[in-house]
């Protein structure tokens, strides 16, 4: 808290107990945190076991994901799940682009974060992270749904707290 | 239960009385009452939101077996607010060939009508904002305008999915109207009146949904349709339009356009409830509170409607509504006036 240093120690010590001082920043992290809407954006099959989350039995809800937007303008959390070729990187660039900022990316599985298997490959790139500014990098191969929301959170905690993770 | 009773007109009377202390104009003091019931209604409509959003998203847990929001407040209550503090801070998008007036007006457009139809719903005993004797008729040709929006947020986002979605909303809600508003003429047939006190009145006895079962159904059908809500929600429908109007929406925007639908949600389910249910009508409670419980069970059905059905196909929905709906409502109609008759010949 920062508190006027020129106030007498008494008016200090009401202050302390009786105004919140906190910034609009703030605020606006914690509601930014608490409802990331995903983008409904599928690439490869780690976009099964993201499907998987947002049903009953995973249930994203409970954190506030629950609404799927299918329009970019609409979508915080930019959830890249799977293998990006050179085909398809203009267009997952253009969806990024389309988004509304503030604006978040996860790199769900091996290949948005490598290439896995395929990073030999011609045509596959050996990451999302060349191109997109990932907060968050969820490793597996495909990474379960308790990885997915163990990651959630995980953005969550930085967004709420932008001092402790600097890219 | 007095004091609860008469809680609103209270406040009225109290308001009233000491303007006319300070000696103001009798027209001034007109004009204050009714600005302190458009506040009223306007905190109503942001209380209905906060609770409909969250309630909807219970509602949809429940039917797929899922707790739904619930890290936020108790039972997730506080998601709400946290979506509304992040769609308030996102950026606000304007397609940079989008008809720039057009498109920044749509949204707001939305709303005007949907506010405007609570000026003259009765909320209770002696709780009307506006007394008007063609009550029904206003909330009928306020509550078309809404399209006029719909049409200009397509038009204007000049994106090929917000237009088809915004015909495809046009074309929706000016068919689904004239079922919605030949069901109702039958209630206005047994009363004789448009004046909305004077049908709650009316029912004093007997609900009219007894008398008019099937302009009911009739109404609570095509007011899902007038309402864009599953299993019409065709304007949105996203595996074939994106997002449909808003698909270019975001941020406040778009909000707007989602809060619209649960004030003219909640508008609907009120006007159902005067229509049908006998208004504020009912034992030991205070009728403004009778009148809540009925809009909100009324409000569960709907939403029970949405997430069980699935979407229905557009040419299955204009056939429905033209050779159905409106058949049926007319054949309602012409019983209705044959009963009406009857009943003046044998009860005199």
């Amino acid at each position: 808290m920062d508190l006027d240093t020129k106030q007498p120690a008494e008016v200090q010590e009401l202050l302390k107990h009786n105004i919140i001082l906190t910034t609009v920043e703030k605020v606006l992290n914690w509601g930014r945190a608490y409802s990331l809407w995903p983008l409904t954006f599928g690439i490869a099959c780690c976009a099964i076991e993201m499907m998987s989350t947002n049903n009953a039995r995973y249930d994203f809800a409970r954190f506030g994901s629950e609404l799927f937007r299918p329009s970019p303008r609409q979508a915080d959390l930019l959830i890249v799940p799977g293998s990006v070729n050179k085909k398809l990187k203009p267009l997952v660039e253009r969806v990024y682009n389309q988004m509304a900022d503030p604006k978040y990316v996860i790199a769900m599985g091996n290949c948005a974060i490598s290439g896995g298997p395929y990073r030999d490959s011609y045509c596959v790139l050996p990451g999302v992270g060349d191109f997109l500014p990932v907060d968050v990098y969820i490793p597996g191969c495909p990474p379960r749904p308790e990885a997915l929301i163990y990651g959630l959170l995980k953005l969550r905690e930085k967004i709420i707290h932008p001092e402790r993770a600097a890219r | 239960m007095d004091v609860l009773e008469n809680l609103f007109t209270n406040i009225a009377l109290y308001a009233r009385n000491l303007l006319m202390e300070w000696s103001v104009s009798y027209s001034v003091i007109e004009l204050v009452i009714l600005f302190l019931a458009i506040i009223g209604i306007l905190g109503l409509i942001v209380l209905d939101a906060l609770i409909l959003v969250w309630l909807e998203r219970k509602v949809v847990g429940f039917i797929q077996e899922r707790p739904g929001p619930n890290r936020l407040g108790p039972a997730g209550f506080f998601q709400t607010i946290a979506d509304t503090l992040k769609l308030l801070s996102k950026e606000d998008v304007v397609p940079r060939s989008a008809d720039r007036w057009l498109f920044l007006l749509a949204a707001p457009i939305v709303f005007v009508p949907a506010i405007m139809l609570y000026a003259v719903i009765p909320f209770g005993k002696d709780m009307v904002a506006v007394n008007l004797n063609v009550g029904l008729f206003y909330c009928f040709s306020i509550a078309s305008l809404g399209t006029v929006s719909f049409l200009m947020a397509g038009w204007g986002s000049r994106n090929k999915y917000s237009l088809l979605g915004g015909m495809r909303t046009v074309a929706q809600m000016i068919s689904y109207e004239i079922p919605l508003l030949l069901s109702v003429l039958g209630v206005v047939m047994i009363v004789g009146s448009l004046n909305l006190s004077d049908i709650v009145s009316a029912q004093r006895n007997v609900w009219f949904i007894l008398i008019q079962p099937v302009a009911f159904v009739i109404y609570f059908i095509a007011a899902t349709a007038e309402l864009n809500r599953g299993p019409f929600d065709l304007p949105e429908g996203e595996q074939e339009l994106v997002a449909g109007v808003y698909t270019e929406y975001s941020g406040m925007r778009w909000a707007l356009f989602f809060l619209a639908e649960y004030t003219n949600l909640v508008a609907t389910a009120a006007l159902a409830v005067t229509l049908f249910f006998g208004g504020w009508h009912g034992p030991w409670l205070p009728s403004w509170m009778w009148f809540f419980i009925k809009v909100y069970f009324l409000i569960f059905i709907f939403m029970l409607v949405k997430w069980t059905y699935p979407r229905i196909r557009v040419d299955h929905l204009m056939h429905f509504g033209w050779k159905f709906l409106i058949p049926l409502s007319l054949v309602n109609l012409v019983l209705t006036g044959v009963g009406i008759e009857i009943y003046r010949v044998m009860g005199g």
